[in-house]
């Protein structure tokens, strides 16, 4: 039975098909239309790379650009840095420890929806939360959503707070690394401080490597909180690539333009992706076959 | 011998208790950490809720969570909208997507990934590697081509292209969550299975579909609140306001216009996101269970 090959395509066949039609093909075509001007009412006209360069003299662009990766070079580390803190803190036999996983937890589940970003426009407004609480502190309201410096900060701390899908990951890490060996340090008079950072990170380096990558891929493509929060102002600080992608591509009907625009984004994240499989072979330890199979 | 243990006993006996007493400690620390941010993380949820029974000028003035006195007519208002339709419509409508695609969901990754955990075949390792590959591609990149075929297959303004590549197992991290799941179940039972003349379907169907419960139970609620939460997708797809779901709905309520009717689009936030909270209390032990147990991300 469990040699049967013909059976065995015959149940992953959905999957090859499916692969092929709607995730190989369109980025095929993508890279294709890369190269075209495409308004969707003409057929598409080959233009070899005139979009690059359109690109690279693009200052809106460029501005984009540079929003994204501030965006994530700000999101990602303070995403993983606060997960595996708080799964630090959770890892450990409690009473109502079940609870506290789950609201955690909440934040992450709900946090990309149009509601919540919707709650996060009030409570970064002039008259919303955050402000009303600054001005019983007796400091001076911040005009959040309004100001350039601060608008990317809304952006960032609302997908931070969505830290609990990597904690869960780094929760279950943990619950993986012997005990023995914490015993041992404990006897050999080790502080905390000591065993977190000589036992805990080396030995969950494996999922830290994991949650980066994904984190980043996802950081990358963030799109709801942004349109909906701040709709990508002011004066375009809070417009990332995925905003400026959407809007050539579905608001002005530019797909070719848009293409090579999402093209770019895919080179920039294979490539970081890249830089982080390359580097793993210095800081990411596999202990055994367990952790391989990952 | 018993001399000895007599004089030790008491020393063991204080050293249990200075570990006891920093154990406490050590809880009590972690308790009050976890509390102090789950506050801070949750209190803008829990606002919400408050400040849903509040006029529009209490929400502009009080931090407290209750309100003054309440009042129903923020969801009132809320509720009927200021189209045509009524929320009602825009939940059913986000159920008619939800429904089909959890259904068409869980029967296509179930069985390819059985496939992947329990058969060999031509190209498999190709075809995993593909499937771990596309997890982390951006799929933003595909839209573009995505929309132009949908459109040609006359898709447009209709739930299909919301629906149907779910079907083929496009959802990759639900087959990877369940291949992980699968890897740890022992085979015994199934050899037993077979020896009795089980086929492969009846194998899936009545050992490992049991044993994979709670990971279904996972599949189910990320798609579901992940399906109620899209806004790209519906977005770029549905045209017409009677086909919107409740993301698109909640977005044109907070609309054009620079003056937000604040109470009202509070009070549908939170009816918005009740289902999924509902359903993530309800499921949380498989679920979380689920999630970790594959070691893998939600």
């Amino acid at each position: 039975m469990y040699e049967n090959k013909k059976l065995g395509f015959m149940f992953v066949l959905p999957f090859f098909l499916g692969v092929l039609l709607f995730k190989l093909f369109p980025f095929v075509m993508s890279f294709a239309l890369s190269f075209t001007h495409y308004d969707i009412i003409s057929p598409p006209e080959y233009i070899g790379l005139e979009n690059y360069r359109e690109l690279s003299e693009d200052p809106l662009f460029r501005k984009s650009l540079g929003v994204t990766l501030m965006f994530v070079a700000l999101t990602v580390p303070l995403r993983l840095a606060f997960a595996l803190m708080i799964a630090q803190v959770l890892n450990f036999r409690l009473r109502g420890i079940d609870f506290f996983r789950s609201a955690y937890y909440l934040p992450s589940i709900l946090g990309g929806s149009i509601a919540v970003s919707v709650l996060w426009r009030y409570l970064f407004s002039r008259n919303g939360l955050i402000n009303i609480v600054l001005m019983k502190l007796g400091m001076e309201p911040i005009a959040w959503l309004a100001d350039e410096d601060y608008a990317l900060w809304t952006i960032v701390l609302l997908n931070v707070w969505q830290f609990g899908s990597a904690m869960v990951i780094f929760l279950a890490a943990l619950q993986n690394v012997p005990t023995s060996l914490y015993e041992a340090a404990a006897i050999d008079g080790a502080t905390k401080f000591q065993m977190f950072f000589k036992i805990t990170v080396p030995l969950i380096t494996p999922v830290i490597f994991f949650n980066l990558v994904m984190q980043t891929v996802h950081a990358f493509q963030e799109f709801n909180g942004p349109y909906m929060v701040t709709e990508g102002g002011p004066l375009h600080s809070t417009y990332l690539l995925s905003l400026y992608i959407y809007d050539q591509s579905f608001r002005f009907f530019n797909l070719g333009y848009g293409s090579a625009l999402s093209w770019v984004m895919f080179f920039l994240v294979v490539s970081l992706s890249l830089v982080a499989f390359w580097s793993s072979k210095y800081w990411v330890f596999y202990s055994g076959e367990k952790e391989k199979a990952r | 011998m018993s001399a000895v243990l007599q004089e030790r006993l008491p020393v063991s006996d204080v050293e249990s208790r200075r570990t006891r007493r920093r154990e406490q400690l050590s809880a009590v620390v972690r308790y009050t950490i976890l509390i102090a941010v789950g506050l801070l993380m949750l209190y803008p949820l829990i606002w919400l809720v408050g400040a849903s029974f509040k006029s529009n000028a209490e929400i502009f003035t009080e931090i407290g969570f209750w309100p003054s006195h309440f009042s129903l007519q923020a969801y009132a208002k809320g509720w009927k909208t200021s189209t045509e339709y009524t929320f009602a419509t825009y939940f059913l409508n986000s159920f008619a997507i939800i429904i089909p695609r959890i259904a068409v969901t869980v029967v296509s990754c179930v069985l390819v990934a059985y496939a992947f955990a329990r058969f060999d075949f031509w190209g498999k390792k190709v075809l995993f590697g593909v499937m771990v590959a596309s997890m982390m591609l951006p799929h933003i990149i595909l839209r573009v081509p995505q929309y132009l075929m949908f459109k040609e297959f006359g898709w447009l303004d209709t739930y299909l292209p919301l629906i149907v590549p779910s079907a083929f197992a496009t959802d990759t991290f639900f087959v990877f969550l369940l291949v992980q799941f699968l890897r740890g179940i022992p085979r015994d039972m199934e050899e037993a299975a077979l020896i009795d003349g089980c086929n492969a379907l009846q194998l899936l169907w009545h050992i490992l579909v049991p044993l994979l419960k709670p990971a279904i139970i996972s599949v189910v609620v990320f798609q579901f609140i992940w399906t109620m939460n899209d806004f790209m997708g519906p977005l770029i797809y549905l045209s017409s306001v009677e086909n919107y779901p409740v993301s698109l709905a909640l977005k044109m309520s907070i609309g054009a216009t620079e003056e937000v009717e604040w109470a009202s689009v509070i009070a549908i936030s939170v009816v918005a996101l009740l289902p999924s909270v509902l359903i993530f209390f309800m499921a949380q032990r498989h679920f979380i269970e689920g999630a970790t147990s594959s070691g893998i991300k939600g």
